[in-house]
């Protein structure tokens, strides 16, 4: 099937039901995912970015044939995953960031060296493969340890190894340098970009946190919040998305109370499209999303209003980030689990 | 082990057979009984290991004798003796199978945390299950053998080896292993579904039936209301198939299946051996869905 995406969703939905702490009449209802339409061609590097919560495990588990969607239809390399989810297992491999699996009885080798077997590989063509990820990800000399005895980093490693020993030709990735080092994330990146230049018809996407990783890997993106697709498209599509708005990045005093209660927040100041705060170091640090220039006299003498000085003010270009934050309306470490907006002033 | 090609052993050729490569079905068996095998072996080193397996099940059956003997005042010559202790050693293999079968699923899931790359693999979940329960089915035969020879030895049983009669023994033994596998099966798949207390549905099974399967007191001995839980696990024929075929006419002293001749038995046994069979078959698929409806397959309770 070379002309199909490799991933097909169509109005693609998930609904948990919450059981309560008591009595089943406190059962509650999640939507995981509501209505998503996806389509991933085959050779594409795409990635999926959200804050926990989003719906993006969702959307993979239900991708990798682990969890059935309430409503719509997914489709992986063409084959439906509630009808044909076995031939799907053949396709695909998932490797999940932070993840510390494996029997810890057995060796690094024994251990991938089974994942190889129960996808039917045979022995000289897994032991091959099993050398060269080892040498790829620089664990080689970890190869007869036992799991148990290595080190959170090198697990996920092995695990990375693990996704990719069946050569499969869809292959999705939950943060998969999460928690790993500067140099080991660095390496997993140049591994994916070099795998996908070999394997220009195999298809990879990538759930991550790291905006700049987003940036650098994928030739596509979707941001998802509160299991909603909001924008698909390239990177730098994204980002011109934002050039007619100015972006300004302010450091402050720490802001006072409000002068008048009727006046309202930073976000409430004509021109102010999105706000973040931070606060570091004893001053305040603002991200504005501005509709122009002009917009940011407004906010500067609001800040007076409040009595807070401006230290330092600084225009920059358009970044993921901000795309992030013009989309969903708060940074993307907030926790979407938790109720309420996030960073808003 | 090593996958240096010079030193690749039986197991690993037959796993490069074509036909075991291309067949999820036998390729999953093979590799979980491999897996299982390992777990089980390898938790401590080879010497600890084997006065476990050794040690074990002898402490089980001397609890079981002491109490005899301090009720009966040593009465090791009465046919209830042979009728207990045989009862209790071949009961070893209940336990080891069913929870075998079923605690792979809670192990993988919650131990070892693989359960979504086993899932999401080509894998056939069904035969991995009995695969991962091979391992407990040697470990428990070891200890059913140890077991009665024992009793030969020290409280002389009245086995003759030569009397045995050993294709009813071996007949009945594979029957009562493949429906055990498969209530075992059924329990692992109802464990799919659940997120907590998983760990002693198996255990409480096998427990259950301790009381009603006539393993250490003929099920006349129940009331009349309780029999029937007795004569619908296979586990009561197949014992009582076992214990024909290994004391031969000293089997015969209690009425409870006296009207039933060995073929009787063996063909009720098999009878319940392919239902429970086809029954596995059809609850796992159902449970597999079900985990998979409820998003259970991958979940861990942290229990």
């Amino acid at each position: 099937m070379p002309n199909d995406p490799a991933i097909l969703t169509q109005d693609l939905g998930r609904v948990y039901k919450l059981r309560g702490p008591k009595r089943k009449e406190d059962a509650k209802e999640l939507i995981a995912l509501d209505g998503v339409n996806l389509t991933v061609t085959r050779g594409e590097l795409f990635g999926l970015l959200g804050p926990n919560g989003a719906g993006k495990t969702t959307l993979i588990k239900i991708l990798t044939t682990l969890l059935l969607p309430t409503r719509g239809t997914a489709q992986v390399d063409g084959l439906d995953v509630t009808r044909e989810p076995q031939e799907i297992r053949r396709r695909i491999a998932t490797v999940s960031g932070g993840e510390t699996s494996g029997y810890g009885l057995l060796t690094v080798e024994e251990n991938l060296w089974m994942f190889a077997r129960f996808y039917g590989l045979d022995t000289p063509v897994a032991k091959q493969r099993i050398n060269e990820l080892l040498e790829v990800v620089g664990i080689t000399d970890r190869k007869r340890t036992k799991i148990s005895d290595l080190s959170t980093g090198l697990r996920q490693k092995m695990n990375f190894i693990r996704g990719f020993i069946s050569d499969p030709d869809v292959v999705f990735l939950d943060e998969p340098t999460l928690g790993l080092d500067v140099t080991a994330a660095r390496q997993v990146r140049s591994f994916l970009k070099e795998w996908m230049a070999k394997h220009p018809d195999r298809t990879l996407l990538l759930t991550t946190h790291y905006m700049a990783e987003a940036d650098e890997l994928c030739g596509r993106l979707a941001i998802i919040d509160r299991g909603k697709l909001l924008a698909v498209d390239a990177p730098l599509a994204l980002k011109h998305r934002l050039q007619r708005e100015a972006i300004f990045n302010l450091k402050v005093a720490p802001l006072g109370q409000r002068p008048d209660n009727q006046e309202g927040g930073i976000e409430a100041v004509p021109g102010v499209r999105q706000v973040t705060v931070a606060e570091q170091d004893g001053a305040t640090e603002l991200s504005l999303i501005l509709e122009g220039d002009d917009a940011l006299a407004g906010v500067l003498a609001h800040l007076s209003r409040r009595g807070s000085g401006l230290i330092s003010l600084e225009k920059r270009e358009p970044t993921l980030e901000d795309v992030f934050i013009d989309l969903v309306g708060r940074r993307l470490d907030v926790d979407t689990t938790q109720q309420g907006n996030g960073t808003h002033e | 082990m090593t996958l240096t090609p010079s030193r690749r052993g039986l197991w690993l050729r037959v796993l490069d057979l074509p036909a075991v490569r291309r067949n999820d079905g036998l390729r999953s068996f093979l590799v979980a009984t491999w897996l299982g095998w390992q777990i089980e072996s390898n938790w401590a080193d080879p010497f600890l290991f084997a006065i476990y397996s050794v040690v074990r099940p002898l402490a089980s059956v001397m609890i079981l004798v002491v109490m005899y003997s301090v009720i009966t005042q040593g009465a090791f010559s009465q046919p209830i003796f042979p009728y207990i202790y045989l009862g209790n050693a071949l009961y070893i293999l209940v336990g080891q199978i069913i929870t075998g079968v079923s605690w792979a699923i809670i192990d993988d899931r919650e131990h070892y945390r693989v359960a979504k790359h086993l899932y999401t693999a080509p894998i056939s979940g069904y035969t991995y299950l009995f695969g991962r329960g091979v391992a407990r089915l040697i470990i428990g035969t070891i200890s059913v053998g140890i077991t009665v020879g024992f009793g030969m030895a020290v409280f002389k049983l009245p086995i003759r080896p030569a009397a045995i009669d050993w294709p009813l023994l071996l007949a009945s033994t594979a029957l009562g292993v493949a429906a055990l596998a498969g209530l075992g099966l059924i329990i692992g798949a109802w464990t799919m579904t659940m997120a907590r207390h998983f760990w002693s549905v198996g255990e409480a099974v096998s427990g259950a039936m301790y009381l009603f399967t006539g393993a250490i007191f003929p099920i006349d001995i129940l009331p009349a209301w309780l029999r029937w839980i007795g004569f619908i696990f296979p586990v009561t024929y197949w014992l009582e198939a076992a214990r024909r075929a290994l004391l031969g006419p000293g089997a015969a002293g209690f009425t409870t299946f006296a009207a039933f001749s060995n073929a009787a038995l063996l063909g009720i046994l098999a009878a319940f051996t392919a239902a429970l069979l086809i029954g596995s078959v059809f609850f796992y698929r159902w449970a597999l869905d079900n985990a998979k409806e409820k998003g259970l397959l991958d979940m861990e309770s942290g229990y």
